[in-house]
């Protein structure tokens, strides 16, 4: 029996007050259970940062694949280690010295950051008004914000082209009410970039936030408003501490995935929007660059991997919690 | 206190709905514009539909697309529930914790990253590039979102059920079949939908799996948007956004409806017992 076999799944028993019987011997089938969506993960998940990783060490050329040395296994293993010996650290190093690189990455982070602080403050009065909206309600309304989130992404950022632009309906709104004499300049500005990723990613915020919210429990609240506590106190120091959980998740969900955005950079931002997916993008398909871009990945991944590692520790707590 | 909402809540979810629908009403409106000029109102018309029906190219990467859909959501949904009866019932086992993070990190993943890695091994064992490899991709990212809407599900029933068929003599595979799919099915039809509209809507990994002879109607719809608004465009995105809310309005009533019998049953069951 392996040590696997013999520790209960502390996933499974936790709030459990019935102790259950000790696990018996995963069978043939169990283990297959496991290797089928395993594998597929390792070849066609793991498997690739490897490559990703090894390329981002060769060199350009110009060859099928533009890359040198390629390894080829049939050749033998001298052949190998003599490709090996190839790698370079010279793409890292290119990355450094030219400063579109860490620009890119400063900027992206700074974007998404920025975003992700108004996609809260946008986001947590609807998942609020949600929660507290009455119970008939509640299924409707969470319908109604998870619908624009199945609906094509490139689809909604291509809809506010038509909003943004300077003969947009944005600016027709605003010259016809007087408040400005001439049209905003807003497409192909960081501020475009900003509203883009704000709208694309505000349900992955709202839908963690109001699962945490509609749990609280009113009757806090009310012991609070009785004892005399004013509304906006409570709120401060009952409704925001007690939700930060799904506040972490829906500001995960929205912060990692833009640092590396591509679309909305490309299609609502200007030529000096600087951010790393669209600076991978231009790189490789572009310049078709495949070291240096699987280098540019390589430094992403890395940036990426702490609030990656806080999300699914975060994320299993929850899971484990729930079962 | 208030039980209620009140007027901000009222007003805050007012402003965030507007915020969320506006733009995609806008687009749908103005697919029915007569005038080429995007943003003056020419009258109403369906000519850029009919259109539509003449241009080859766009129908044929809407073929690929719905095709490539199609296999790879249902082979993401057979995965990710997989997945997730592995994360949920397998309890520890070597290497609990890597799964764990390789079904939970393409959630978050850059499609870059994704979509270059993806490539690169693709290259490396000298695969041909085309609707297969963009298929694998999807299917790939797709079963992590599977596998997580499944879990909730897995997550949130007895397991007794499930013990007791297993007490009774029925095998495992019967179990799952009989007792445990029947129950999870709601999570699992959800699953298959999100990968199928996920699958749909990728640009930017199906642009670097893709090959020469595969193109997907995002890919025809971004180098056209590169190029400016056009009514077309609205009205492709029309047409995609209203088969998107078909799909999941009918799917949730068919949801709804289950729940309400299981709902039935469990009461005529407790008024039996």
């Amino acid at each position: 029996m392996t040590r696997a076999d013999r520790t209960p799944a502390p996933a499974t028993t936790a709030g459990s007050d019935i102790p259950r019987p000790p696990r018996q011997r995963r069978s043939a089938g169990g283990w297959l259970l496991i290797a089928i969506p395993y594998a597929w993960l390792v070849v066609f998940f793991l498997a690739p940062f490897f490559i990703v990783f090894k390329i981002s060490l060769s060199e350009i050329a110009v060859a099928i694949p533009p890359y040198l040395p390629t390894i080829d296994l049939a050749e033998g293993w001298s052949n190998v280690v003599a490709a090996i010996r190839q790698f370079s650290l010279e793409n890292y190093i290119w990355l450094t010295q030219d400063d579109l690189y860490w620009k890119s990455y400063l900027s992206s982070v700074q974007i998404a950051a920025i975003s992700t602080l108004i996609t809260l403050i946008v986001g947590y009065p609807i998942a609020y008004g949600m929660a507290r909206a009455p119970k008939e309600w509640r299924a409707t309304l969470l319908m109604l914000v998870i619908l624009p989130f199945w609906t094509s992404f490139l689809i909604r950022v291509y809809a506010w082209i038509g909003i943004l632009k300077n003969e947009g309906l944005l600016n027709q709104v605003l010259l016809w009410i007087g408040v400005i004499d001439d049209p905003l300049t807003i497409l192909n500005t960081n501020i475009a970039v900003y509203i883009g990723i704000v709208y694309s990613y505000l349900p992955f915020l709202v839908l963690p936030l109001y699962a945490n919210l509609e749990k609280l429990d009113v009757s806090l609240l009310e012991a609070a408003s009785d004892l005399g506590c004013p509304p906006w106190r409570a709120f401060w120091t009952i409704t925001v501490p007690l939700s930060m959980p799904g506040i972490i998740a829906g500001c995960f969900l929205v912060f990692i995935p833009a640092v590396g955005e591509f679309v909305i950079p490309d299609l609502l931002g200007g030529s000096d929007t600087l951010m790393i997916g669209k600076t991978l993008w231009t790189e490789f398909f572009t310049n078709r660059d495949w070291p240096v871009s699987s280098a540019v990945a390589v430094i992403l991944l890395l940036i990426l991997v702490v609030p990656i590692v806080l999300f699914q520790n975060q994320q299993q707590r929850v899971a484990e919690k729930s079962q | 206190m208030r039980k209620g909402p009140s007027w901000f809540n009222v007003t805050s979810l007012v402003l965030g709905f507007a915020f969320l629908y506006l733009p995609i009403v806008l687009l749908v409106i103005y697919s029915f514009n007569e005038s080429r000029l995007v943003t003056v109102w020419g009258g109403f018309s369906t000519k850029w539909y009919v259109e539509l029906l003449s241009n080859q190219q766009l129908l044929d990467a809407a073929w690929v697309t719905v095709r490539v859909a199609f296999f790879s959501a249902t082979l993401a949904t057979v995965l990710g529930t997989l997945a997730a009866i592995v994360l949920a019932r397998s309890g520890r086992f070597a290497g609990r914790t890597l799964f764990s993070g390789m079904v939970y990190a393409p959630l978050v993943m850059p499609e870059v990253i994704l979509g270059l890695s993806l490539l690169l091994l693709f290259v490396a064992i000298d695969q041909a590039r085309g609707f297969w490899t963009i298929m694998i991709a999807h299917t790939t990212f797709a079963m992590c979102y599977v596998a997580v809407v499944v879990q909730s599900r897995l997550a949130g029933f007895d397991r007794a059920l499930e013990e007791a068929a297993q007490d009774l003599g029925c095998p495992p595979l019967r179990t799952f079949f009989s007792v445990t799919l029947p129950i999870i099915l709601p999570g699992v039809i959800a699953g298959w939908m999100l990968a199928f509209t996920l699958s749909l809507d990728d640009l930017v990994i199906a642009s670097f799996t893709t090959g020469p002879e595969a193109t997907t109607l995002p890919m025809k719809i971004y180098s056209q948007v590169r190029l400016g608004v056009t009514p077309e465009i609205n009205a492709v995105c029309t047409i995609l956004v209203g088969l998107v809310t078909v799909i999941v309005i009918t799917a949730s009533i068919v949801t709804k409806r289950q729940e309400v019998l299981k709902e039935r049953d469990m009461r005529l069951a407790e008024a039996q017992a």
